[in-house]
């Protein structure tokens, strides 16, 4: 399946989410580097909420707009320092409205 | 904002820091709970189920208003391969008892009613307020929080880390480490929903009733991971999980294994025709015993998900929450009728405590599971469920072969597959585990 199949699948799933985005705040950084990690490379794969993508360059971008804070990518890239994951000021972010 | 200073802070609205809230407000004491969602639910995320009992031991009579879906009645554990299902299944009329013992529920609605309790127990509820930091004295003793409100840091003899898996403060103050990829799984989940007749019609079901599949094999890619169905009220709640290490290995898209397991034979005919409604993430704790860190130090406690505590192999958390909640509720409770500090020595309590409950002697049981389950995952997850729909279809199968050929080859594959000495060593292994 290609990358911008799988894309169109997710942000299918995420249009029935609710979210208040925090706008210009980003919630999660990626620390600028040459070449992805094995467990930041993967993140674009297994991140459900895909909000990892690799660019032109070969190096991992975030947009956290539908992230819905599980917390996956802190487990896997906050300790290396590769990322930096805060949460969103209080009220914004996903909104469950079943859970 | 606030001036006072509080017996307890608790950070967090999911079911460990409702249980430790409403149990210390309803004693007296004077309780400041802190939610980052703009409702107490907003960030949660669980199946759902809730056991009755460790909800009853915090308030009783909870049946008269909680928003509870279907009590269930029949639970279906099915081993599942690309096309098929083996299944056990076990339905009982003794689950339609006047206090039935586990409900369906819809986190966000029972999160809301659970904090309207806590409210009527005297605490305050603060929303929309993020915690970012832990204040401690020149000692090093927690006796505050600062929050991403206006003002100075607020004040408390104790803060209850009620944070969930993904908490951000324990792990910043070092007080816990960040949980290891092999011992939290990342589930997603959908909300499909249908008219409560079409529900109980597929299911077989009458009035409140309910039931639950949960499925394991070639649908989890050979990751260790479980599948799950909960018939709720008017919806559906599907969803899958695996071990975060082995999504990292293999580099699987969970939405893609939870399209799978939609799309599945077995599965696709008891959703037709839903409307989804909401996709959701979230972490569930797997590490077990071994995994738990520390549970208390000077001015601090935690419980719930953010002490990891979650009995992976029974599919129990919410429970486990609630208990070491209340449990360190009446640790505190305990601590200032005696009138002593809130220091580690003291508050060691909430662990003896928690140490005599299921809580702690349940991871306690199975502490050897995760690592087994881990390691084995291809076997337990891919092999195993073949080889068990081709023996059940060998063993159902009319085609003229004699049976006494079948047996040879059903027992054929399994040694083929894992040899003779894997077989025995698997199940040696799994029995020792589960002893």
């Amino acid at each position: 399946m290609t990358m911008a199949v799988t894309k169109l699948r997710v942000e299918e799933k995420l249009y029935q989410n609710r979210y208040l985005v925090d706008p210009g705040r980003p919630h999660i950084k990626v620390r600028p580097h040459e070449r992805p990690s094995a467990n930041l490379l993967a993140l674009t794969h297994i991140c459900p909420a895909k909000c990892y993508e690799l660019n032109d360059k070969g190096q991992v971008e975030t947009t956290s707009d539908g992230c819905m804070e599980c917390g996956t990518c802190r487990v896997l890239c906050e300790t290396s320092g590769e990322i930096v994951w805060n949460y969103p000021r209080g009220g914004f972010g996903v909104l469950f409205k079943f859970g | 904002m606030i001036e006072e200073e509080f017996d307890a802070i608790v950070v967090g609205a999911g079911m460990s820091g409702n249980a430790a809230a409403y149990t210390m407000a309803s004693q007296g004491l004077t309780v400041l709970q802190l939610e980052r969602g703009e409702y107490p639910g907003s960030k949660n995320v669980q199946g759902a189920i809730m056991y009755a009992d460790m909800l009853e031991q915090i308030i009783p009579d909870f049946r008269d208003d909680a928003p509870l879906e279907r009590h269930l009645v029949e639970q279906r554990f099915w081993v599942m391969d690309d096309t098929s299902h083996t299944g056990m299944q076990y339905r009982s009329d003794d689950f339609n008892e006047a206090k039935p013992n586990r409900y369906t529920i819809i986190r966000a609605q029972f999160d809301k009613w659970f904090s309207r309790k806590v409210r009527q127990a005297g605490a305050t509820v603060l929303c929309e307020t993020t915690v970012t930091e832990l204040v401690r004295n020149a000692s090093g003793k927690v006796i505050g929080v600062r929050t991403d409100r206006a003002g100075g840091p607020i004040y408390a003899d104790v803060v209850v880390l009620a944070e969930g898996v993904n908490g951000l403060l324990g792990t910043r103050a070092g007080l816990r480490k960040m949980p290891k990829p092999e011992s939290v799984a990342l589930a997603v989940k959908e909300m499909h929903f249908l008219p409560d007749e079409v529900i109980e019609q597929r299911f077989g079901l009458q009035g409140d009733e309910g039931c639950v599949i949960e499925a394991a094999g070639t649908i989890s890619r050979s990751m260790a991971g479980l599948a799950f169905l909960y018939t709720n009220k008017e919806s559906i709640s599907l969803g899958i999980g695996c071990l975060v290490s082995d999504f990292a290995q293999t580099m699987e898209s969970p939405y893609v294994l939870l399209d799978n397991f939609k799309n599945h034979a077995s599965i696709r005919p008891l959703i037709a025709g839903s409307e989804v409604k909401e996709y959701s993430a979230h972490l569930i704790p797997e590490g077990g015993y071994k995994a738990i860190p520390q549970l208390f130090g000077d001015g601090w406690v935690a419980v719930g998900d953010a002490a990891q505590l979650n009995n992976a192999i029974h599919r129990e958390g919410s429970n486990l929450a609630m208990t070491s909640g209340r449990i360190a509720g009446e640790a505190i409770i305990e601590i200032k009728g005696r009138n002593q500090p809130m220091i580690r020595r003291n508050l060691a309590l909430y662990k003896t405590m928690l140490d005599k409950s299921f809580v702690v002697k349940d991871l306690m049981k199975y502490k050897d599971m995760p690592a087994l389950i881990h390691t084995n995952s291809r076997n337990f997850f891919m092999t195993y469920p073949q080889l068990m729909s081709q023996a059940a279809q060998n063993f159902m199968r009319v085609d003229g072969t004699p049976k006494i050929e079948k047996e040879k080859a059903t027992t054929a594959a399994f040694i083929k597959a894992r040899s003779r000495w894997g077989l025995i060593s698997d199940v040696v292994r799994l029995a020792l585990a589960w002893r």
